[in-house]
Formats: C-alpha cells, structure tokens, sequence
C-alpha cells in the first residue's frame, strides 16, 4: 500500500436500480502514483472513475481526497472537484466557447485569477500539450486528438492535485491515440498523481505503477503491471489478457 | 381610413398601452422563467419543488381566471396597486410559466458532457449554469421564446376587460361613436401585427446572429 494516501476508497457500493455496479470497493491511490484501471465493458471502472469525484454518488463506503472526506453536494464538493482534474471519453470541451476560453473559464471562475493571468497561464498549458496555435479557434474546429489536448489542459488550469481519466481515447482515431497518450506519459514522468481508465495495454504497462483489474463491479487484481501482464492470478483476468492481446 | 385618422389619440393610447403591458410583462415573464427553469434543474430538491409547482398553477389556469385572481384577490390581502400592474403581474407570471418550460427544453438539449466538465473543473451550480449551460442551451430556445412572447401580445388584450387601456379596449368607445365595426377591427388588428411582427423581427436578427450551432 501506498505511504501517502493521496485518494482513498473503502467499502464503496453502488447501485444502479438493482445493478449493483461498485461491491465493495478498496483501493488507495499514492501521491504521485499511476493506477491504471482496466478491465471489460459494463465491469464499473468508468463509474469507479467517476465516483471519485462524486459525479455519481455512492450508496454506502467512504472516499477522501487527501485526507478530507467527498462532501455533499454544494460549495465544499464544488472546492474538491477543483482539486480534482477530469479527462473524459467525449471530451466535453465547451463548444461556445474557443479553446483559449476553454481553459481559462474555471481559473477565472473558481480560482478567481485575473483575466491576462488566466490566458497567460492558458496559454503556457496550450504550448505545453502541442496546441499554441489553436488557441482562438473552436472546439468543433478542431480533431479528437487535438480536443482531448486541450482537456487535459483545462483540467491542468487548475492545478489539481489528482487527475482522473475516463477513457480518454476510446472515441479517438488510432493515429490521434498516441498524441494523447504522450501528454499522459509526460504527466505521468513529472510525477502527476492518476487514476487513468483505459483499454490502452501498452499505456499500462509503460506509466503505471499499479494496474487495477475490474470484473462485475469489483476489483479482481490489484498489481504492479509486469506481474499483472506476465502473470495474472486470477481465471478472469486470464480470460481477459487473453482476449484483447490475441490479435 | 375615417376610423383612424379621426381617433388617432384614441388608437395611439390603445397602442401604446398594449405595448407597455407587452414590453414590462415580457421583462417579468424572462425573467421569472429564468429563475423557474434554474429553480427545476437545481440540485435542492425544495427548488425543484417550487419551479414544478409554479409551472404546474400558472400554466394550468385560464388566464381570465388569474386576472380575477391577481386584481380581486390580492387588495384582499391589502396589496393595492394600479390596474396596470396587477395586469402586468397576471400577464408575466402566467406567460412565465411557458418560458420556465421552453428554457428548461433548452437546457435539456445542451449535452450532460457539458455540465460534467464544468462541476468537475469546481463550477458551482450557478456557475455552471450560467457560463456554461444556458449560453448553449440560449442558441435553440430563441424561436420558440419568440413565440411565447407573441402570444403574450396577443393575450394582454385581457387586459382591456379590467378596465386597463389597452388597444382592443378602443372598439368599444368606437363602437358607441358610430364606426362601421369592421373598419375598427382592421385598424386594431393593425395595431397588435405593428407589435407582433416587430417581436418576430427582434427574434430573427437574435437568432441569425446567436442561433449559429458551433
């Protein structure tokens, strides 16, 4: 386990009607630690994902971000997602809004910097992921590839202390994966803490410290990825390497 | 043409009075159906309660019948106001409930992506609404607020039956001097296309210059 619990879940159920989607879910996440969460469709790693800031709420358990529990709803959520970055399968950049202005709006909404230190510090982020020269264009202007860029760019705007991915390039072209995944690399080097969804195998086995194994709501294995991907313990996991590294 | 070059003051109140029941109503109507489809998308279950139950009162009850309730039944309580505010008070809260309606369409046409990303980057309720959601969600509920507002036009010649001035009202001081009746509603039914269309034209350039999908 991790020295510095930087997220933490204990016990977490989650029921969609009768769909009991989260059994019992434990699992620490450390400063600066990479957990890669895999496994098959409808196994509850994107809920998982998304529990974690409490974009869907839990029925029973406990999450705490950096020692201070997942408040309700209201101003203290509102504080904690802020902590708290989001990368998400469809990318949900603001589509009336140019990219320039995508990353900017929460810094100057939550953060309440000024307006030239936002696009200052936006455009610095811009440059960062490749995007300097898209600045002022729209969201629809632009490919998958280059739109999940600059999500991951708005969520860096805040300087979150954790950076969650649901999926990030499971919408995205293969030849746009790989621009993606290289600012996640990148992130992954400078010592961002992340809990990143993924179906990308060789993103797991190169960035991550721990890979997670979903199956039916629980958490099947939980390993370092040489030991997962060499040598899975469990039938379910076996059943699963096997499917998706046969081609 | 006798009919209204004779009484032109008489139209030219009537008009006037239409327009300003239309314009201080339409006012209140967006913005308490603002507040409303805030009110039904908000995540305090007591506010979601209130829009629902505003929505489901005034949109229910014939307008009539809220013109009696507002001008017999609140002097009653002790409120006493102007005719013209009581109708502009009955007009507005009766045509909000449809634009609560038609704002919260809207709203529901803006992706839950949308909303998500912005909760997530620590946006408030508030926040989140306002520069994110009601923006995109202003875009597609332009043409039909523009036909709620018309209808509003239309429906303050109720005003007329409570002794408000308004233009419909002029028929029937018309009427008494002697004009041919027809003559008199065409320059009436002038007076509300006047009004009407120029609504419809405010909401054409809104919507050529907001309406673009991006």
């Amino acid at each position: 386990m991790a020295v510095d619990p930087l997220i933490e879940l204990r016990d977490v159920n989650k029921y969609y009607g009768k769909l009991h989607v989260l059994q019992d879910i434990n699992l620490t996440v450390g400063r600066g630690e990479v957990v890669v969460v895999i496994g098959p469709s409808g196994s509850g790693k994107s809920t998982l994902c998304r529990t974690i800031n409490r974009l869907e709420t839990i029925e029973s358990g406990y999450i705490a971000i950096d020692g201070r529990p997942l408040p309700e709803e209201g101003k203290g959520l509102a504080e904690l997602r802020a902590e708290v970055g989001m990368v998400f399968q469809s990318f949900n950049l603001f589509a009336h809004k140019t990219v320039l202005a995508n990353v900017s709006l929460a810094q100057l909404k939550v953060r309440k910097r000024k307006k030239d230190q936002c696009d200052l510090r936006s455009r610095e982020l811009l440059e960062r992921v490749g995007l300097a020269s898209q600045a002022d264009k729209y969201p629809a202007q632009l490919s998958g590839g280059q739109q999940q860029r600059v999500a991951i760019a708005r969520a860096l705007a805040m300087d979150p202390k954790a950076l969650l991915f649901d999926e990030p390039t499971s919408a995205l072209d293969p030849e746009m994966i790989n621009e993606v995944l290289e600012v996640m690399q990148q992130l992954a080097r400078d010592g961002m803490t992340m809990v990143v969804v993924t179906h990308e195998m060789g993103f797991a086995r190169s960035a991550a410290n721990r890979v997670v194994f979903m199956a039916d709501g629980r958490i099947v294995e939980d390993r370092t990825p040489e030991a997962f991907f060499t040598a899975p313990e469990t039938d379910r996991a076996k059943d699963f390497l096997s499917k998706i590294l046969k081609h | 043409m006798d009919v209204l070059t004779e009484n032109f003051s008489l139209y030219g109140k009537g008009f006037l009075g239409t327009l300003e029941l239309t314009v201080y109503a339409s006012i209140l109507a967006l913005v308490l159906g603002l507040v409303m489809a805030s009110f039904r998308v908000a995540p305090v279950g007591s506010l979601r309660v209130f829009g629902t139950v505003w929505v489901m009162v005034l949109r229910n009850t014939p307008l009539t019948l809220l013109f009696f309730a507002v001008l017999l039944g609140l002097p009653r309580f002790g409120l006493v106001l102007p005719f013209k505010v009581f109708a502009i008070l009955a007009l507005g809260c009766y045509t909000s409930a449809f634009i609560c309606e038609v704002l919260r369409s809207g709203i529901n046409t803006v992706p839950q992506g949308q909303g998500e990303a912005a909760r997530s980057l620590g946006m408030t309720f508030g926040q989140t609404l306002g520069n994110v959601v009601l923006p995109q969600a202003f875009r597609s509920v332009i043409p039909p607020v523009g036909s709620t507002l018309i209808a509003l036009a239309k429906n303050s010649a109720i005003a007329g039956a409570f002794s408000v001035t308004e233009l419909l009202g002029t028929y029937k001081t018309l009427n008494e001097l002697g004009y041919s009746i027809i003559w008199t509603f065409v320059w009436i039914a002038v007076g509300y296309l006047i009004i009407t269309l120029s609504i419809s034209a405010l909401f054409n350039v809104l919507e050529k210059r907001y309406g673009v999908a991006r």
